[in-house]
């Protein structure tokens, strides 16, 4: 196949913003026409052009085309030694103030990070004080999200990940089979509401003490992560947590001097100013 | 005089891609380079998913120059030795900086060879430099031949030389390859690159 001409590519999202008010024109270029490869390869497009035409004509195929866009790998505990500290630090630290604990998963997929903080609250004893948005721009993902229905495969990298956590049970406890399938025990989930939200256009909503944003704004440019973190400071009470991926950095971000880093190595920050 | 001959300042970076067997190689080419190399030396290599730790370091105490596994959208700069960090697709965004990914493996790596390569062919075009050692897969082909369509130069370990030889024979079998080195020969012609640059 022939090489993606950026060109098109911008043609493509400037398109989808006018059409549908998804804005991709800021996404970083090099994981978007990865994206875009891998759609043209599943549905068999010869070319970008092909594509657009068919996200013009179709707005059901468009609704796929936003789901395969999106990234939506993800883990059950991804990252154990961040998890220990969220639960021996983050978590206690915040409970020395604050009552009750809010915590926001910005950009959640398929759940599995949503399921893990659960499962983490669980066994603290903390669930029944945790107030838990989790959001995502793709409708489909949500649902699965809110299913809880994982393939057995990954339950076992999601198991192998909880050990490392060093978690009080099994993860076995908090599943079972159905139907060939893991089907997580939807109680976890209870407190949890989950929310379509578009990071990049989306409105901020409230506040939280905890906001998990982890491998989301990889795929901004640096324009799109000024923005958004904008977005995501406004949301956060004063001496609240921020927790992004552990290859990521604020540093080059306008509004990195009102945070501050934590812990380095997990990639916590803290708010400490307005 | 020297087999290699380099035009002056031609290259502007480089990358390498190995897996099983190469982590010999790749340090004796760490060791061996002079420790003001100033083209950007941009590694991916097949690791284990699960273990942030320890490569990085173990690379560091065998080169000349420290290994550092960047940040996303850190800037890429001259004399740096860098690592693709474990469990990211390692890219090179046009105006020279890092871009992580989580998204799917490719070719059942992640960081993927290929994704590296092939970023890096996009940026530098042909003052890029592109070098494939030992390893038990496919990974990294299809990376070599985007170096080659656009004008990069292309190096792969030596079949005979490698422990497992089938990541530069699948180069081989897809794409133009200007040198079938060993890894001696590569450092003399990292050398040479060297001295070509002023």
């Amino acid at each position: 196949m022939q090489e993606i001409d950026i060109a098109d590519l911008r043609k493509l999202s400037e398109e989808v913003k006018t059409i549908y008010g998804y804005d991709f024109t800021n996404y970083a270029m090099s994981s978007f026409k990865r994206r875009i490869k891998r759609i043209l390869d599943l549905y068999k497009f010869p070319s970008v052009t092909v594509l657009l035409k068919k996200i013009k004509e179709d707005r059901i195929f468009f609704e796929e085309f936003i789901s395969e866009i999106t990234v939506n790998v993800t883990e059950m505990f991804r990252d154990p030694s961040f998890w220990r500290e969220v639960r021996d630090n983050v978590i206690p630290t915040i409970l020395l103030n604050h009552k009750n604990i809010s915590i926001w998963h910005a950009g959640c997929s398929s759940g599995e990070e949503v399921y893990s903080m659960a499962i983490l609250l669980e066994e603290m004893g903390l669930r029944d004080k945790a107030k838990i948005i989790a959001t995502d721009l793709d409708k489909s993902i949500l649902e699965r999200a809110k299913s809880g229905v994982y393939s057995l495969k990954n339950m076992e990298l999601n198991e192998k990940n909880y050990i490392r956590f060093e978690g009080k049970r099994s993860l076995k406890d908090y599943y079972k089979e159905v139907n060939g399938r893991a089907q997580m025990d939807q109680r976890l989930v209870d407190n949890v509401s989950f929310r379509e939200h578009d990071l990049v256009n989306g409105m901020v909503f409230n506040k939280f003490d905890l906001i998990l944003c982890r491998n989301v704004m990889i795929y901004f440019n640096q324009n799109l992560q000024n923005n958004v973190l904008k977005k995501l400071h406004e949301s956060m009470f004063k001496y609240g947590y921020l927790i992004i991926g552990s290859k990521e950095s604020l540093i080059w971000c306008e509004i990195s001097n009102k945070f501050i880093v934590v812990n380095n190595e997990e990639k916590i920050y803290k708010k400490i100013k307005d | 005089m020297s087999k290699f001959k380099i035009e002056p300042n031609r290259f502007k970076a480089i990358v390498i891609g190995g897996s099983a067997g190469s982590f010999q190689g790749i340090t004796k080419i760490l060791s061996s380079l002079p420790a003001d190399f100033q083209l950007p030396i941009i590694m991916c290599l097949h690791r284990l998913k699960h273990v942030r730790h320890g490569f990085v370091e173990a690379l560091s105490i065998k080169s000349s120059k420290p290994v550092e596994e960047p940040y996303d959208k850190e800037g890429i700069k001259k004399g740096k030795v860098y690592l693709a960090p474990a469990n990211y697709h390692l890219g090179v965004e046009l105006g020279n900086t890092f871009a992580m990914g989580t998204d799917d493996m490719v070719n059942n790596s992640r960081p993927s060879i290929d994704i590296t390569l092939e970023t890096c062919a996009y940026n530098y075009k042909n003052k890029l430099i592109g070098i494939l050692l030992s390893g038990a897969n496919r990974d990294g082909a299809m990376g070599m031949k985007k170096i080659k369509d656009r004008g990069g130069l292309t190096i792969v370990q030596s079949p005979e030389e490698c422990m497992i030889d089938t990541m530069p024979k699948s180069a081989m079998a897809l794409c133009e390859i200007d040198h079938i080195l060993k890894v001696e020969d590569i450092i003399l012609f990292l050398k040479e690159v060297h001295k070509a640059y002023s």
